[in-house]
């Protein structure tokens, strides 16, 4: 069966991967039939109505989903394909209390066309009352029309007429409502890079977060991921190199887990810990079913890990006698890592942690220059699902989705630039993102590391 | 720190990592409390054959549980409802609050205050 699915006009490349996702975790097969990133409307065929069901319930970017009775280029051609796909059907709703709506994209129609395009489809026979509140059954003719965001990129003009038009009969709503609950002006425990709640919860959708589901975030902060991996059921634990960042600064309480029981649930949290990714202390075994993370770029949080800055020796330091890392408020001393090897730490650590099928769902930022930008990073272990663009002024970021291979499966990663890092031991030396962005315009800058250690 | 978590680090150290005597990490001076969760059978399911039992029984000793059976619950002992309940009060329901994890193979020792373990090391270890 073909179902309409009429998306949310935004993050566009996040789209198609996040249905397909949402499928995955239904257990049921989707095929896209047409798709256009200039248009909310999308058909795909799917096994039945369950299915859609399904696959919307648990979209983010999906607002809702239709059972397609037809469709054309304009009226005379939707007429036709509405008789040969669903005239059989006409006698089953010509008695159910029903609604009938003219929705459009990018255009307008005066009521009183809208009264005509409604009577053009009389031929149907539908005699139940009209009921515009709970209606049994609501249908949509949907007109699509061209916006000035496709103009203004492509260059098409517009047309007076819709592009395409749709007649569909409702199914279900999509759980996009979601995003409003998680919003985060409205959480209890937050930071400045607390992850949005919609690309937080499109993040956990990714990766298949379910019920029965054990996920983990090596760079946790203020839980943004795995409170989204855990409101689609996924028991979640966090870690963070620096233990502030998830206990906040309330004296007796654990900030993250007062997310937790705001949204009601605490039994999907699991622990957070402080820990080093570099220097994890996770078992070298696969007990993860899924990994969602943002790791640090070095702008905004520093990119360290541990050990000592520029080559200063590693001794165990003893005062009164006593080690100092024993001592009340010892504070492991970090050093800057390099951006790319962090991305492979997070590859490596994911092979090694992930259950077969498992999935990695991690964002890392890129430049909006194409000259410079930064390869995606590779795995023979990991296949590239998906990679999701979010652009900003001057830099992106993306979301890239890895699958753990099973043992026996490998990808072709010789498109992966063997890359390594930048020599040299100031945060501004290892992290070309970082550059990038700081340096922009400002020729060369002393940085905080070289200045507290020469 | 939960149980259930004990089962799945071992010592940070990366010399440590391919000891046998590093995992489990052992507790010491271990506060202990009990807090009620909704039931999640089908997470005890999925998470079980991920369990080291060898570890989890040394661990649930040291805490001074009863003894666990010699061997993992596997396939119908799975649909008793009782185990499934016991393993989800163990594994998830109890947690440490103050103590000491340490490793039987370098004996370096972490931290868990107010239930967070601190995993990271000095530069010495790194």
């Amino acid at each position: 069966m073909d179902y309409l699915v009429r998306f949310a006009q935004l993050h566009e490349t996040f789209r198609r991967p996040e249905i397909e996702a949402c499928a995955t975790i239904a257990g049921v097969d989707i095929e896209i039939i047409t798709y256009n990133e200039y248009s909310p409307y999308c058909v795909v065929r799917l096994p039945d109505e369950a299915a859609a069901r399904a696959v919307a319930k648990r979209s983010i970017l999906i607002k809702d989903i239709f059972e397609l009775w037809g469709e054309g280029t304009n009226y005379e051609e939707l007429h036709a394909d509405v008789h040969r796909r669903t005239q059989h059907r006409w006698d089953d709703y010509n008695a159910v209390p029903f609604k009938f709506t003219v929705d459009y994209f990018a255009g307008t129609r005066s009521q009183v066309k809208k009264g005509e395009i409604i009577r053009s489809f009389s031929y149907m026979g539908f005699k139940g009352p009209i009921r515009l509140t709970n209606p049994d059954e609501e249908f949509f003719v949907m007109e699509e029309y061209i916006d000035d965001y496709e103009v203004s990129v492509t260059g098409v003009s517009r047309t007076e007429d819709p592009r395409k038009i749709y007649l569909s009969r409702k199914i279900a709503d999509s759980c996009r409502e979601d995003v409003l609950k998680y919003d985060l002006k409205k959480r209890r425990y937050i930071s400045t890079t607390s992850m949005d709640a919609e690309l937080s919860l499109i993040t956990a959708n990714m990766a298949l977060a379910a019920p029965g589901k054990l996920f983990f975030d090596p760079f946790v902060g203020t839980g943004s991921f795995i409170v989204a991996a855990s409101h689609f059921g996924a028991l979640t634990l966090g870690a963070d190199i620096d233990g502030r960042s998830f206990r906040g600064k309330e004296i007796g309480k654990l900030g993250i887990y007062e997310n937790f029981d705001q949204y009601g649930l605490k039994s999907k949290f699991v622990d957070t810990f402080t820990s080093d990714l570099t220097n994890t202390p996770l078992r070298r075994t696969a007990v993860l079913d899924g990994i969602v993370c943002d790791p640090p770029y070095g702008v905004r949080e520093g990119l360290r890990v541990l050990g000592n800055r520029k080559g200063k020796p590693a001794v165990n330091v003893i005062i009164d006698g006593v080690p100092a890392y024993l001592r009340p408020g010892f504070v492991p001393p970090k050093k800057p890592y390099g951006f790319e090897a962090l991305q492979n730490d997070v590859l490596n650590f994911a092979v090694r942690s992930l259950v077969p099928n498992g999935r990695l769902s991690m964002w890392m930022p890129t430049t909006n220059d194409e000259k410079t930008e930064f390869p995606v990073p590779m795995h023979q272990n990991l296949e590239i699902v998906s990679i999701s663009v979010q652009h900003f002024n001057t830099w992106s970021r993306r979301l890239i989705t890895y699958r753990r291979l099973p043992e026996g499966q490998l990808s072709d990663i010789t498109l992966a630039r063997k890359k390594i890092d930048d020599q040299g031991t100031s945060a501004d030396d290892l992290n070309a993102f970082r550059r990038m962005h700081m340096l922009r315009g400002h020729g060369t800058r002393v940085g905080k590391d070289q200045k507290t250690t020469e | 720190m939960k149980v259930i978590t004990a089962n799945f680090v071992t010592c940070a150290v990366k010399e440590c990592k391919t000891s046998p005597a590093s995992f489990p990490l052992h507790f010491n001076d271990a506060e202990l409390e009990q807090q009620e969760l909704d039931f999640q059978p089908e997470f005890i399911r999925n998470i079980l054959p991920r369990i080291d039992w060898e570890a989890l029984r040394t661990i649930s000793n040291e805490l001074g549980f009863p003894s666990l059976p010699e061997s993992k619950p596997e396939e119908e002992a799975l649909n008793n409802e009782q185990t499934l309940k016991d393993l989800h009060r163990l594994l998830l329901e109890t947690h440490v609050t103050e103590g000491k994890l340490t490793c039987g193979n370098c004996g370096h020792s972490y931290m868990i205050k107010e239930g967070i373990a601190n995993f990271l090391l000095p530069s010495h270890l790194v």
